[in-house]
């Protein structure tokens, strides 16, 4: 897992609520058995019409798509469907961070499990955000701050703090998984197994 | 102190307590494995050299990329293409290296594993339950804590039967009253999604508790469990009773005899307590459900069959509108339907079969539909052929199935044209779910088979009414169709 302590990045934004996982990665992808090569099936039938050309009216489509490695995104991102697919589907295509005001509960931990920080910000925030598209923004992992530019109509620069589970923080920074910490605990497993055989 | 259904079933499975620091570790009784979700995790496992700790615990089918038609003379099976066969083909060969049990072709017991495995009597009262699906809330109709996850807690799964999780917060939705007649499980948990909303339950489990849901038979419990995830709750539950009990004893995985009856006084002390509390408490007025039919393209977009569908309310949803077609300040009825699909592990089990086959009998699907009935599992299927479901639908003129997950997901094949109208049983609505393009209206397995028979969206309350109005239109297979 890459580790993630900084970001400084321009914002892509989708400001659709309801983003879920069948938009995120079509099902008819998920006959693989790799993790690798989905970048191309990210937003699928966002990006591409049915003869497979690129549609020109998608933001996933634009010059900023290829820069940004923040997607900003309307309302409870990533409900629907577990597959992780969806997770690797967005890191493949470019992003590191997922910012919403709300994100369905499979799909963030499948996305901290990755190296994808998934992250709610408050409604003034997240409004701000979707209204201005490209906007540079920073991130410090560590410190769990958000940093707004400034722009025009006299918004100032500004911080805002994020929530972030201190493991899955820990898991970022270092970019270790979990796996190696669950398997660590393996004498405490043996042993509830026991009492609960006794029992 | 007194606890919840949920905290009681959390508390049993805590190998170590949660802290500031570090999510608990939460121990797992029963895993479900499919083809889909799986080969990634086995493959971590292999490339760090592990085994799985548990295979006893550990159960696979096979069912999304599955072809649900039958096999040919050889033998040979359609599958959608080459890397669904591969796929398939991989969750055997890691069923076979690590001796975990797989219900194959061969399997009297294959099928949907939100069908299969409680028809089993894998699901059982008290366990936890996970699976790389996110409808494996379905099984908290059992009282298990039951809920999704994604590859990678796959792989934490098979190498170490536990998982790292914060403890989630409760809500309850209390359900009071007598449905109304042709109002089911599936009109329910629609009306309920609608009125506390997609995301409600993100971060929570929802009990689902009241009159009505105590009324239920277990297959509605487990449809209603099943959506849970569409409120956005990774986990549904309903606390076991007496019709918990009669449904699992017999089932081939239940402890038998005596043991059965010790532990069936054990399951049904699993209740919340008298005094719980909740973060969040919702009551529903049970009288006030109608058959219920999704408009948009998520399962929260819904409106009862004979109401008009909203204005939109935002951009997002104005969208979702004009994806669908449809028309706000208008019913749905009368919307013409090119595919009607009875399947999935929302309602594809044999109550839901029969439900669509009473309105089907001496009736006929209307000409220019096409419909598909999917059986959960094989047992399911094998009961319906011995009721002649199957002859049943098919002499109406849908097509009888294999069991599997089939157009729900669209991944085998089997999936709805771009710009389809589908009146749909399974459970998301999202924009070319059944199918790039696919429009998706969810309803009851009653509901679907009444659009079907009518040839465009209609009230299976009013049925015959219905039909009379066809009788202006007729063609010969709509004179045929008259009771």
């Amino acid at each position: 897992m890459k580790p993630l302590r900084t970001l400084d990045s321009c914002s892509l934004v989708i400001a659709q609520d309801n983003i879920d996982t069948d938009q995120i990665i079509p099902a008819r992808f998920l006959t693989t058995t790799s993790r690798e090569g989905l970048g191309e099936a990210a937003f699928a039938d966002w990006r591409f019409d049915d003869q497979g050309e690129s549609r020109a009216d998608s933001p996933l489509n634009g010059p900023a798509a290829k820069d940004c490695e923040i997607l900003v995104a309307g309302e409870n991102f990533g409900c629907g469907s577990s597959r992780e697919h969806a997770v690797w589907a967005l890191m493949q295509f470019g992003f590191r961070v997922v910012i919403s005001s709300r994100i369905a509960d499979i799909f963030r931990a499948n996305a901290l499990k990755n190296g994808l920080l998934a992250i709610e910000v408050d409604r003034d925030t997240h409004r701000w955000l979707l209204a201005h598209p490209a906007a540079r923004l920073t991130i410090d992992v560590a410190l769990g701050r958000l940093d707004l530019p400034a722009a025009g109509g006299g918004d100032e620069a500004r911080s805002v703090s994020f929530e972030l589970d201190p493991f899955a923080r820990i898991c970022l920074l270092e970019g270790v998984d979990s796996l190696g910490y669950l398997l660590a605990q393996a004498d405490d497993i043996a042993k509830f197994e026991q009492t609960r055989e006794a029992a | 102190m007194s606890q919840t259904l949920f905290d009681k079933l959390w508390n049993a499975h805590v190998v170590q307590p949660e802290t500031a620091d570090a999510p608990a570790l939460l121990y797992v009784d029963l895993h479900l494995i499919h083809e889909v979700t799986s080969p990634q995790a086995f493959a971590e496992l292999a490339a760090r050299g592990l085994k799985v700790r548990c295979p006893e615990r550990t159960v696979a089918t096979m069912d999304h990329s599955t072809p649900t038609w039958a096999a040919d003379l050889q033998g040979q099976r359609r599958y959608a293409s080459e890397q669904a066969w591969e796929q398939v083909r991989t969750l055997m060969e890691n069923c076979d290296r690590h001796d975990i049990t797989l219900h194959d072709w061969d399997s009297p017991n294959r099928g949907v594993v939100h069908v299969m495995a409680p028809e089993l009597g894998l699901t059982r009262p008290g366990m936890t339950i996970v699976c790389g699906d996110s409808h494996t809330s379905t099984h908290g109709a059992f009282g298990a804590l039951a809920f999704g996850i994604g590859t990678s807690e796959v792989g934490h799964v098979l190498a170490t039967q536990c998982l790292l999780q914060r403890k989630p917060k409760t809500m309850r939705i209390r359900i009071e009253g007598e449905l109304g007649p042709g109002v089911t499980a599936k009109d329910l948990v629609l009306h309920v999604i609608g009125k506390v909303g997609v995301d409600a339950g993100t971060g929570h489990v929802i009990e689902f508790a009241g009159s009505t849901i105590r009324a239920l038979s277990m297959e509605g419990r487990m449809t209603v469990c099943n959506m849970a995830i569409e409120a956005g709750a990774r986990a549904g539950l309903i606390a076991p009773d007496q019709t918990t009990v009669d449904w699992l004893r017999g089932r081939a995985h239940c402890p038998q005899g005596e043991d059965f009856e010790r532990a069936a006084g054990h399951w049904l002390s699993l209740a919340s307590d008298a005094d719980a509390q909740f973060d969040r408490d919702v009551l529903v007025d049970a009288e006030q459900i109608a058959p219920s039919i999704t408009y948009g393209t998520h399962p929260g977009m819904v409106v009862a069959i004979d109401q008009a569908v909203p204005y939109p309310a935002d951009t997002t949803a104005a969208r979702a509108m004009d994806y669908m077609q449809v028309e706000p300040g208008k019913s749905l009825l009368g919307r013409k339907v090119d595919v009607v699909f009875v399947g999935s592990c929302t309602n594809a089990r044999l109550g839901d079969l029969r439900a669509a086959a009473e309105i089907l009998r001496d009736r006929r699907v209307a000409d220019g539909v096409r419909m598909l009935v999917v059986p959960g599992s094989e047992q399911v299927r094998k009961a319906a052929e011995a009721e002649g479901l199957d002859q049943l639908f098919t002499e109406a003129g849908a097509e009888w199935r294999e069991p599997g997950c089939s157009m729900c997901i669209a991944m085998n094949g089997d999936r709805v044209g771009p710009g389809q109208t589908v009146v749909s049983t399974s459970n998301r609505n999202f924009e070319g779910r059944q199918g790039p393009g696919s429009r998706t209206f969810l309803a009851s397995p009653a509901t679907a088979a009444a659009c079907a028979v009518v040839g465009s969206i209609a009230d299976p309350r009013r049925l015959d009414a219905e039909a009379e109005v066809h009788i202006h239109f007729p063609s010969p297979r709509n004179m045929e169709a008259r009771p």
